[in-house]
């Protein structure tokens, strides 16, 4: 994709910044998988106070659950699921550091403006995708919450991973 | 009575499941490749290209097309003068599918309690749809149903002096509600009849139908462009980035029904909806 921006982690608040809806990224570094029942347990432990299992300060989180990792592969197909599911629980997870998220489809006005609040970003991977995706991981480790299975949280490590940025951080979207 | 081997049923399904996660349906392939080419949109277009490279980069390197591989469905159309010897049919296929899900490093999406949710080795148990037919054919279909377009799942009870147009609209309200999230171009399933449960089964398997072909009855295949049409111009396309394809194709699916109702449901499935098929 011609035009597209590369972008490395960590990603400090200017370059987030620079990020507009629309634009087609290229993302190398560390980004950390989370999905449903890890959102669950991340808001309840942030709700009540207690220590994370991981430091969510200017991360990135990726809604995903792979499968298994074959022969000589550090995962197994990975694109990203609905975005949508996580709503209830990103405003809290944005709140506590977290800056890019990363998904599918469409998200509630609630994440939008928490979005805005706290200079982060909302992007889409190819929807669909996750050979093509699973390419794009060099590493990839559990990190906790090993009892979830495919909805554990990994640390992968990702070279030139696209995403379209769908909501900047001034709260422009992309969809409708 | 023609006698068939719980072996040969355990290895068609295990195929199956194998080729329905790995490669991409040739119909869809099609279809795809045509929304590509005649796209204008530059970041849709994009999309589309990676969508395609996506599909021969699970094919070469047995990849899921899609992580999700799904709740394992099983369609089974078993003629009546069949028997399977060494084992039950519902058990072979279950067995098949959990081998099968193991060995291709399938992902275990299944909980076996919905509301507590705590076992997370699930590969099964798949939905079994067992359908007697006569003569002495085994034809078994499988579809690994992935949840984000499943979720988009929306039907409706219409009185019977309802207006067509009422129903096709309800059916692009459907996608419209789907929006980006469930991974559009889109196949629509409707099934249309019968009692609530029956219209959804006919939704889903209206999914198995290639894109490109329509019903062969003339009221619905006339149904069937003009919701195509009516859908692909909410400009959703590949990922909700717009683009002139929301759908690659609307398949309805009819049976009779009772004379104080009218059931609609529709079945979503996703660019990457995978099935595969076999007659023994």
């Amino acid at each position: 994709m011609k035009n597209a921006l590369k972008i490395c982690t960590p990603l400090d608040t200017d370059v987030i910044k620079k990020l507009k809806a629309g634009q087609f990224v290229f993302i190398s570094g560390t980004i950390y998988t989370a999905r449903d029942q890890a959102h669950l347990r991340l808001a309840g432990l942030i709700k009540s106070g207690k220590k994370l299992p991981l430091v969510l300060k200017n991360q990135i989180i990726y809604y995903t659950g792979p499968t298994p990792a074959g022969k000589g592969r550090p995962v197994g197909s990975c694109g990203p699921t609905t975005s949508s599911r996580m709503d209830e629980f990103t405003p809290s997870l944005l709140d506590a550091g977290v800056k890019v998220l990363i998904g599918k489809g469409r998200r509630s006005q609630e994440v939008v403006r928490s979005l805005k609040k706290n200079k982060g970003v909302y992007l889409m991977a190819p929807a669909g995708c996750g050979a093509y995706l699973s390419e794009r991981v060099k590493k990839a480790k559990l990190l906790t919450f090993g009892d979830l299975g495919p909805e554990a949280i990994y640390k992968l490590e990702v070279e030139n991973f696209p995403a379209v940025v769908a909501i900047d951080s001034r709260g422009r979207k992309i969809t409708a | 009575m023609r006698v068939i081997s719980a072996a040969k049923v355990e290895e068609a399904v295990g195929s199956l499941f194998l080729k329905a996660n790995t490669v991409i349906r040739p119909d869809i392939k099609r279809a795809l490749k045509r929304a590509y080419a005649k796209e204008t949109n530059k970041l849709a277009g994009e999309l589309y290209r990676i969508i395609l490279e996506n599909a021969a980069i699970a094919k070469t390197k047995r990849l899921p097309i899609c992580q999700d591989t799904g709740l394992p469905v099983v369609f089974v159309e078993a003629g009546e003068d069949v028997r399977i010897k060494g084992g039950g049919l519902e058990g072979v296929i279950q067995k098949a599918v959990i081998r099968s899900y193991k060995k291709y490093l399938f992902r275990a999406s299944i909980v076996s309690d919905p509301l507590k949710r705590e076992s997370r080795s699930g590969f099964g148990p798949a939905i079994i749809h067992l359908e007697l037919k006569k003569g002495k054919r085994l034809k078994i279909t499988v579809m690994p149903k992935g949840f984000g377009s499943e979720n988009k799942t929306r039907m409706k009870m219409f009185n019977p002096t309802v207006r067509i147009t009422e129903i096709e609209n309800f059916i692009v309200e459907c996608v419209k509600n789907a929006g980006s999230d469930a991974c559009p171009p889109y196949i629509v399933g409707v099934g249309v009849g019968g009692t609530a449960e029956k219209a959804n089964l006919l939704a889903k398997m209206a999914l198995l139908r290639p894109v490109d072909k329509n019903s062969r009855k003339k009221h619905i295949l006339k149904m069937e462009k003009k919701i195509y049409s009516m859908i692909n111009h909410l400009r959703i396309g590949p990922m909700g980035l717009g683009g002139k394809t929301t759908c690659l194709g609307v398949n309805i699916l009819t049976y009779p029904t009772h004379i104080a109702g009218l059931p609609v449901a529709v079945n979503i499935g996703c660019h990457a909806t995978r099935s595969a098929a076999v007659t023994i």
